[in-house]
């Protein structure tokens, strides 16, 4: 039992609701990203054919190299499940394994992201050229800005986890960034495929 | 679940992945929009259910995170009809 609402190794929490606080509040803090996400994937909607003087979207997008960046995150979350699963059986070998795992993985896309923008910005795609560049910039980098701030977590995770310095279930706290790190791909999910996939 | 059903749930993911990406080199005709759109829910509904496991978990917490999609939904779909995206 704990006196802070973690949940005790049967999953039970201690709380009013018997739910956990903190994955009540970790849901509550995605549902409302998905208002954040909603409003940048609508501006880029709008403004995806404003194009100006600048290049277009079928001009400048690389499907293939965008495509394994995509496999590369999505394998992330199977990574990330994997390090959860081995959290609950209390295996911290495998934990650690997998949470680096994920971590190299989410590197491997945010640094492809980098590169995505530079050739981008070397194809005469800069930030201001257009009202299409400006909203695919900002939509795209606050997603890469998000698995920036994962990859941080996650790195975080393994050094206190390794110090067992963390308060409350240890398995809890890598779900908690379990479900951060699977909402950064469903929104991947999400943004692959209207902006990438679906044309101006 | 075990670590397989993981991986199987992963193998399917990609699967549809390929088959999105296919979309781009292959004409679907008519059906191009559609399918893609129904691939990026069961993506999107899969990971959220197994890889989340908010299938599993109280309905509490799919209540919290399916209202705020929704909410999502609602307020930036009524946002582009304001700007006649879809007419």
């Amino acid at each position: 039992m704990t006196a802070d609402g973690h949940a005790d190794s049967h999953g039970a929490a201690h709380t009013s609701t018997g739910l956990s606080n903190n994955k009540l509040g970790m849901w509550l803090f995605l549902g409302s990203e998905c208002l954040l996400f909603g409003g940048l994937i609508s501006t880029y909607m709008l403004y995806r054919g404003r194009v100006g003087e600048g290049p277009r979207p079928s001009q400048v997008f690389d499907i293939p190299f965008t495509s394994v960046s995509s496999f590369v995150l999505l394998m992330s979350s199977l990574t990330m499940v994997l390090a959860v699963s081995a959290a609950h059986k209390g295996d911290d070998r495998n934990t650690h394994l997998w949470v680096t795992v994920t971590a190299i993985l989410g590197a491997t896309f945010v640094g492809g992201q980098v590169y995505e923008f530079t050739a981008f910005y070397n194809e005469g795609m800069g930030f201001t050229t257009s009202l299409f560049s400006s909203s695919f910039y900002v939509l795209t980098g606050f997603h890469g800005v998000h698995v920036t701030v994962g990859i941080i977590m996650l790195m975080s995770t393994v050094g206190i986890l390794k110090r067992s310095k963390v308060p409350g279930s240890k398995a809890e706290t890598v779900e908690m960034i379990g479900l951060y790190w699977h909402f950064v791909d469903i929104i991947w999910i999400i943004i692959f495929t209207l902006i990438y996939l679906i044309p101006a | 679940m075990s670590n397989a059903g993981y991986v199987r749930i992963a193998a399917i993911l990609a699967a549809i992945t390929a088959l999105e990406v296919a979309t781009y080199y292959v004409d679907f005709g008519a059906l191009f929009l559609p399918s893609l759109l129904i691939m990026m829910a069961v993506k999107f509904y899969i990971v959220v259910s197994f890889f989340m496991h908010l299938r599993y978990e109280s309905k509490l917490f799919s209540w919290v995170f399916y209202a705020g999609l929704f909410l999502a939904m609602t307020v930036y779909g009524i946002f582009l009809a304001t700007f006649h995206f879809f007419s």
